[in-house]
């Protein structure tokens, strides 16, 4: 059975929101990053003693979910529907198929690593 | 006078110079807060050599070079020796100074404005001067240029004699920290990035609480800056000076406030900080001649001139992170000048008298700056590389980083 790694790019301010959803499907653990990037969404002008500039970038979380195959459909619309706000600039999912899963403390593998 | 006059008095002075010390604190926050991460360190090792450096030259030669004393009162020069000692007994006592100060308090107290005046150069020269280089000319500067001109009207000599008037040193502190900074700005050149195909880049301070910290940090000091300028603990007289010094930061911070944001459209932190300072640096030299009113538009049009300032010499592609050559210099100048325009000492020939002043003191003051500073740069070089520009001077020049393990930007 392949386990999935779920990556999800997210507002900041709808993280909470995210993390609670999730919690609410049963996936409590994850490893998350500040991040930054840009895209469509217009990037804030600053301003500096006079002179505009740009920000220069767009703050974004990132998540890793590591989730079974059958579960992984039913995070990635947990995720869309928390961390939609309907604006330019809400993220994406990308779900990838990962080789092998290990926990350390244990060495259970696949499932039971989660 | 009593003893207990004498000591209460003293007492002040001496207080008044942990004051102005504290003023270091200041100007290490402001500064800090005010450059790139990747230069931090860099900025706190040049104020930190600045205090010592500066203390050290004016024990062994500024103070005597600032206050030769009676024989050359009038003269353009004066030195009396090499090293510190007091007169002995009641003469380095309660008769010193008509029992205002004991010669040692007199001594550290004036030791601390020698060292906040070369502490003004270390901002407007951040993120690309040569630590070396900077170290030498700082030392040079505070040990001979600053007390040379210092003397010229607190020392007793010309300028004191023409009738030129600074209570606490607009000119001869701020400016002449200000004078410096220009030329050492104008030889270094700006920031790598900073002006691009005619447009003005923003490269942002990376810590305003700490900049805000400094800055009122700074205000703290002034209140020994100004109340210490008193030369005793008399009440009238350093309570005025508290409330003027006061007032017009006060007034700074708003004609900063209102100017910036017409001019920006927004409300600039950065303008506002340098705006109190700007107030305090303008109210400097007639803090105790001024009245409230006086303070209020002295402070309001130094605050005023601040963001006026700040984007005339970008325009003129005079790179200055802090913002030392607006406060210090330009609020220097304006600061003297008024005496000629406010309080008891104005009048026609009171404003030649402070024009005179600041002319000589800049002419001076300036090529000295750019004279030692153009030797330098021909002899030891005076900017980093460009890669170490980029690197940042903590890892170029210090091999070190500001925040280890915690990146703010």
């Amino acid at each position: 059975m392949n386990m999935k790694k779920i990556e999800a790019i997210i507002r900041s301010s709808k993280f909470d929101a995210v993390k609670q959803a999730l919690s609410e499907i049963g996936t409590d653990f994850f490893t998350f990053t500040e991040v930054k990037g840009f895209g469509q969404q217009k990037q804030d002008k600053v301003v500096y003693r006079g002179n505009v500039y740009d920000a220069g970038y767009i703050a974004r979380m990132k998540l890793e979910i590591y989730t079974t195959d059958e579960k992984s459909a039913e995070v990635v619309q947990t995720i869309c529907r928390s961390g939609r706000t309907g604006e330019v600039g809400d993220g994406k999912v990308i779900v990838t198929s990962i080789e092998r899963i290990t926990r350390i403390r244990t060495v259970e593998e696949g499932a039971a690593a989660l | 006078m009593t003893e207990a006059l004498f000591t209460t008095n003293n007492l002040w002075m001496m207080i008044a110079t942990v004051l102005v010390f504290i003023m270091h604190l200041g100007f290490v926050c402001l500064e800090a807060g005010f450059v790139r991460q990747k230069n931090v360190v860099n900025i706190l090792f040049k104020n930190t050599m600045i205090v010592a450096i500066g203390i050290l030259t004016y024990t062994l030669v500024g103070f005597n070079l600032m206050y030769p004393g009676e024989a050359f009162a009038g003269k353009l020069f004066g030195f009396a020796g090499f090293g510190i000692s007091s007169p002995e007994g009641a003469a380095g006592l309660a008769n010193y100074a008509d029992g205002a100060y004991t010669y040692w308090t007199d001594f550290i107290f004036q030791a601390m404005f020698a060292a906040t005046c070369a502490t003004i150069v270390s901002g407007a020269v951040a993120e690309r001067i040569k630590l070396e280089s900077f170290l030498l000319f700082a030392t040079i500067f505070v040990a001979l240029c600053y007390p040379l001109v210092g003397m010229w009207k607190w020392g007793g000599g010309w300028l004191d004699s023409l009738g030129f008037y600074d209570f606490a040193g607009s000119t001869l502190v701020h400016a002449v920290g200000g004078w410096a900074a220009l030329a050492a700005i104008i030889i270094l050149g700006p920031r790598k990035g900073k002006y691009i195909d005619g447009k003005i880049k923003a490269i942002p301070g990376h810590n305003m609480p700490l900049a805000a910290m400094g800055v009122f940090l700074l205000w703290f000091g002034w209140f020994g800056f100004n109340g210490g300028s008193v030369l005793s603990a008399d009440p009238g007289g350093v309570s005025l000076v508290f409330v003027t010094t006061s007032i017009a930061a006060a007034a700074g911070a708003v004609g900063a406030f209102i100017v910036s944001y017409v001019m920006f459209k927004t409300h600039d932190l950065s303008m506002v900080l340098n705006g109190v300072l700007g107030g305090l640096v303008g109210i400097t030299a007639g803090a105790d001649l001024m009245g409230p009113m006086d303070a209020l538009i002295i402070g309001f049009i130094a605050g005023a001139i601040i963001p006026l300032s700040v984007v005339f010499f970008d325009r003129i592609k005079a790179d200055d992170p802090v913002g030392a050559t607006s406060v210090h210099l330009v609020c220097g100048v304006w600061g003297t000048l008024a005496v000629g325009l406010f309080g008891s000492m104005k009048g026609g020939t009171q404003f030649l008298n402070q024009l005179i002043g600041v002319a000589a003191v800049g002419a001076f003051v300036f090529l000295f700056s750019f004279g030692l500073l153009y030797l330098i740069k021909v002899t030891m070089g005076i900017r980093v590389t460009a890669e170490e520009e980029e690197m940042g001077l903590d890892l170029a020049e210090h091999g070190m980083k500001s925040y280890t393990e915690f990146v703010v930007n």
